[in-house]
C-alpha cells in the first residue's frame, strides 16, 4: 500500500541546533501513530515542515506521492493535511460556532462571499454537527474566550476536522488536561475523530496515552528516529527508555 | 457575531428618513450634515479595514485620488452630474486600491499603517510639485447638477448634495452591514485575531486584507467626490496626513463594531468641532483632544460598544458555571 505520508532525508538546523537529522519516515493510510521525545527532540519542528509552516533545508515531503514540501500552510490545508495545536489557535472573540463557520468556509473553493450570511444553514448546520460529535454543542453560542482550556482543546480539534483531512496531525491533544480526564477527552477525540480521518498522527508525552491509543510509535532524539515500531517494543526498547521515556517510567 | 442588527429594510427607511430631515435642518446644518456624511462614508471604509486588524493612517491618498479624478474628469469632459461625479471618485479610489492592495496585504499592524501613510505623502507630495494640477493651490470646479437640474438657490443645491451623500453613505452602510454578517466578514474579524490559523484553514489571509483594503479605497474616493462636490475646489490638503488623521480619529470614536456608530461619531466630531470652533475659537483643537480622550477612556472599544456591549450581555447565559464542570473535561 502506498503511504499516505512519505518523508525522505528531511533536514532542518536553527544555527548550531540540528531539529531534523536526515529524517526519512512513511506513514501509512489509517494508522494511529504517535511521536514521542524529549522537549527539543524535533517532534513539532516535524509537524511544522509537514504543514507547511517551516521549509525544510533539505529532503522532501509527499502526500500521496505528491511533493508538499516548499508549499505554504494554506495549500497544504487544500491538499488534506490539517493540525491542531498544543497551545488551541483559536479566534477567542467569537464564538465556538463562527470559528466553526470560519473553518468550513476554509473548505470551499469559492472566493469567500461578502453577501452570503457567515451562519449560513448549511455552514452553521456542519459547524454543530462536529460540535454534536465532541460533546460540545451547548457551547455553540458561548465566545471562546468565556470556554475552559480543555473546550477550547476540543473546538481547535473540531476546526481541524472540518476539511475531513487525509491526515490528521494533533500537538499534544492532552496536554493541560487532567490526569483523571485525560482518557476521556482522549476518548472523545478518537471517537469524533474517526468518520474524517483515518490517518493520525498525534504527538505527546503521555505514555499511557501512547500506549493505549497509538498503533505505532516513533521515537525522536535530537532531530533523529531513534526508534519506530509496535508501541510494546518502542517503549521497552533500552535507548528509548534512556533518552525519552526517563527509565523507570 | 450575531448582535441583533437591524434588518436593511429598516435601515433604507432610516436612509430616507434621514435624507426627508435635511428638508427640516436649517441651512447651515445641511453643509455641516454633508461633510459629516462623507466623512462617515470614508470613516466606515476605514472601520471595514480595521475589521482585519489594520489601520491605514493613509487614506487620504485614495480620498485624493476620488477628488483629483473627478475634478479632472469635470473640467475635461465637463461632467457635473453628482451621482456620476460619486461614482467615478469611487471608481478612481478602488482602482488604486486594487494596483496597492495586494502589496500592502503582505504587512501588518504599524508597518501597514506606517506604510499607507507613506504612501499618501507621496503622492501629496508630487501633487505639490505638479504644476498641471495647480501646485499646491490646487484648481476649481464648478457646481454639481442632478439628472441633468441645475440648482442655482443655494439651500436647493445644498440639499441636494446633502441628499445625494446621505443616500450613498446610507447605502454603503447598509452594504457594510451584509458585509459584518457574510462569510468574508467572519474571515475578517479571524484574520485580526489569527492570521495564521486562517491560513491553516485553506483561506488567504492577504486575500482578505486586500478586499477590505479595495472596498475601504471604494469608499474613500466616493468621499473624496463628495468633498470637492462640496467645495467646489481641490489641492493637495486632500492626500495631507492630517486629513488621514481626521478620518481614523472617527473611526476610533467609533469603534469597528457597529456601521451606525461611524455615522454617530462622524456627525459628533462635526458638532463638537464646530461649536468648539465657535465658541472656543483658539483652542478647539484641545476641546477635540479632551472628547477623544473622554471616548478611549471611557469607551475603549468605541462609541459603537454602548449598544453591541448591551446586546452582549443579553446572549450571555446567566449561569456561567465552569465548562470544565458542565463537560466534565479538566482545565
Amino acid at each position: 500500500m502506498n503511504p499516505v505520508l512519505s518523508v525522505r532525508r528531511l533536514e532542518k538546523r536553527f544555527g548550531a541546533v540540528v531539529a531534523a537529522d536526515a529524517l526519512s519516515l512513511d506513514i501509512a493510510a489509517g494508522q494511529k501513530v504517535s511521536l514521542i521525545g524529549a522537549n527539543g527532540a524535533g517532534k513539532t519542528t516535524f509537524v511544522n515542515m509537514v504543514t507547511g509552516y517551516l521549509k525544510p533545508d533539505s529532503g522532501s515531503i509527499a502526500l500521496d506521492g505528491m511533493d508538499i514540501g516548499r508549499r505554504s500552510p494554506r495549500n497544504v490545508a487544500r491538499l488534506g493535511i490539517s493540525r491542531s495545536f498544543q497551545i488551541p489557535q483559536l479566534f477567542i472573540e467569537l464564538t465556538a460556532a463562527e470559528n466553526l463557520a470560519v473553518a468550513v468556509s476554509g473548505t470551499s473553493a469559492q472566493t469567500l462571499s461578502f453577501y452570503s450570511p457567515a451562519e449560513a444553514q448549511g455552514r452553521r448546520d456542519k459547524a454543530i454537527e462536529l460540535l454534536e460529535r465532541f460533546g460540545l454543542a451547548d457551547q455553540a453560542d458561548r465566545p471562546i474566550s468565556e470556554l475552559a482550556g480543555g473546550v477550547r482543546k476540543l473546538v481547535d480539534i473540531a476546526m481541524a476536522l472540518v476539511r475531513r483531512p487525509k491526515l490528521l496531525l494533533l500537538d499534544e491533544p492532552t496536554s493541560g488536561v487532567s490526569a483523571e480526564e485525560k482518557f476521556a477527552t482522549m476518548d472523545r477525540v478518537i471517537h469524533a475523530v474517526a468518520p474524517d480521518a483515518a490517518t493520525i498522527v498525534f504527538v505527546e508525552h503521555d505514555m499511557e496515552i501512547v500506549n493505549r491509543y497509538a498503533d505505532r510509535v516513533v521515537a525522536f532524539y535530537s532531530g533523529r528516529i531513534l526508534a519506530d515500531g509496535d508501541p510494546h517494543d518502542v517503549l521497552k526498547d533500552p535507548e528509548v527508555r534512556r533518552y525519552v521515556t526517563g527509565g523507570g517510567r | 457575531m450575531k448582535h441583533g442588527r437591524p434588518h436593511p429594510l429598516v435601515m433604507i427607511l432610516l436612509v430616507a428618513a434621514a435624507t426627508l430631515f435635511g428638508r427640516a435642518l436649517p441651512t447651515w446644518t445641511l453643509s455641516l450634515a454633508t461633510v459629516a456624511a462623507s466623512n462617515a462614508l470614508i470613516a466606515l471604509g476605514i472601520v471595514v479595514l480595521a475589521r482585519t486588524g489594520n489601520v491605514s493612517f493613509g487614506q487620504g491618498l485614495f480620498f485624493a485620488a476620488g477628488g483629483y479624478g473627478v475634478a479632472l474628469v469635470a473640467n475635461a469632459w465637463g461632467i457635473t452630474d453628482a451621482v456620476a461625479q460619486m461614482i467615478i471618485g469611487a471608481v478612481c479610489g478602488g482602482l488604486l486600491g486594487l494596483v496597492i492592495g495586494p502589496l500592502i496585504a503582505r504587512y501588518s499592524g504599524i508597518f501597514f499603517g506606517m506604510l499607507t501613510l507613506a504612501l499618501s505623502m507621496v503622492l501629496y507630495g508630487a501633487l505639490v510639485k505638479s504644476t498641471a494640477l495647480g501646485g499646491s493651490d490646487g484648481f476649481n470646479v464648478g457646481r454639481p447638477s442632478l439628472f441633468g437640474t441645475v440648482f442655482t438657490d443655494p439651500r436647493e443645491a445644498d440639499f441636494m448634495l446633502y441628499a445625494v451623500s446621505v443616500v450613498t453613505t446610507g447605502l454603503a452602510g447598509i452594504a457594510a452591514t451584509i458585509l459584518f454578517r457574510s462569510e468574508l466578514g467572519l474571515a475578517s474579524l479571524a484574520v485580526r485575531e489569527n492570521n495564521l490559523r486562517v491560513e491553516y484553514l485553506g483561506i488567504s489571509a492577504n486575500r482578505v486584507v486586500t478586499i477590505n483594503f479595495v472596498i475601504a479605497a471604494i469608499f474613500a474616493g466616493a468621499s473624496g467626490a463628495f468633498a470637492l462636490m462640496a467645495q467646489r475646489h481641490i489641492d493637495p490638503q486632500f492626500a495631507y496626513w492630517t486629513t488621514s488623521g481626521e478620518f481614523v480619529f472617527v473611526a476610533v470614536l467609533a469603534g469597528y463594531q457597529s456601521v451606525a456608530a461611524v455615522f454617530v461619531a462622524s456627525l459628533a466630531l462635526e458638532l463638537v468641532r464646530s461649536f468648539s470652533n465657535l465658541y472656543l475659537p483658539n483652542t478647539w483643537q484641545l476641546v477635540l483632544g479632551v472628547f477623544l480622550l473622554g471616548v478611549i477612556l471611557f469607551l475603549p472599544r468605541g462609541i459603537g460598544s454602548l449598544w453591541i456591549r448591551d446586546q452582549r450581555k443579553r446572549v450571555k447565559p446567566a449561569v456561567t458555571r465552569p465548562v470544565a464542570a458542565e463537560k466534565g473535561v479538566a482545565l
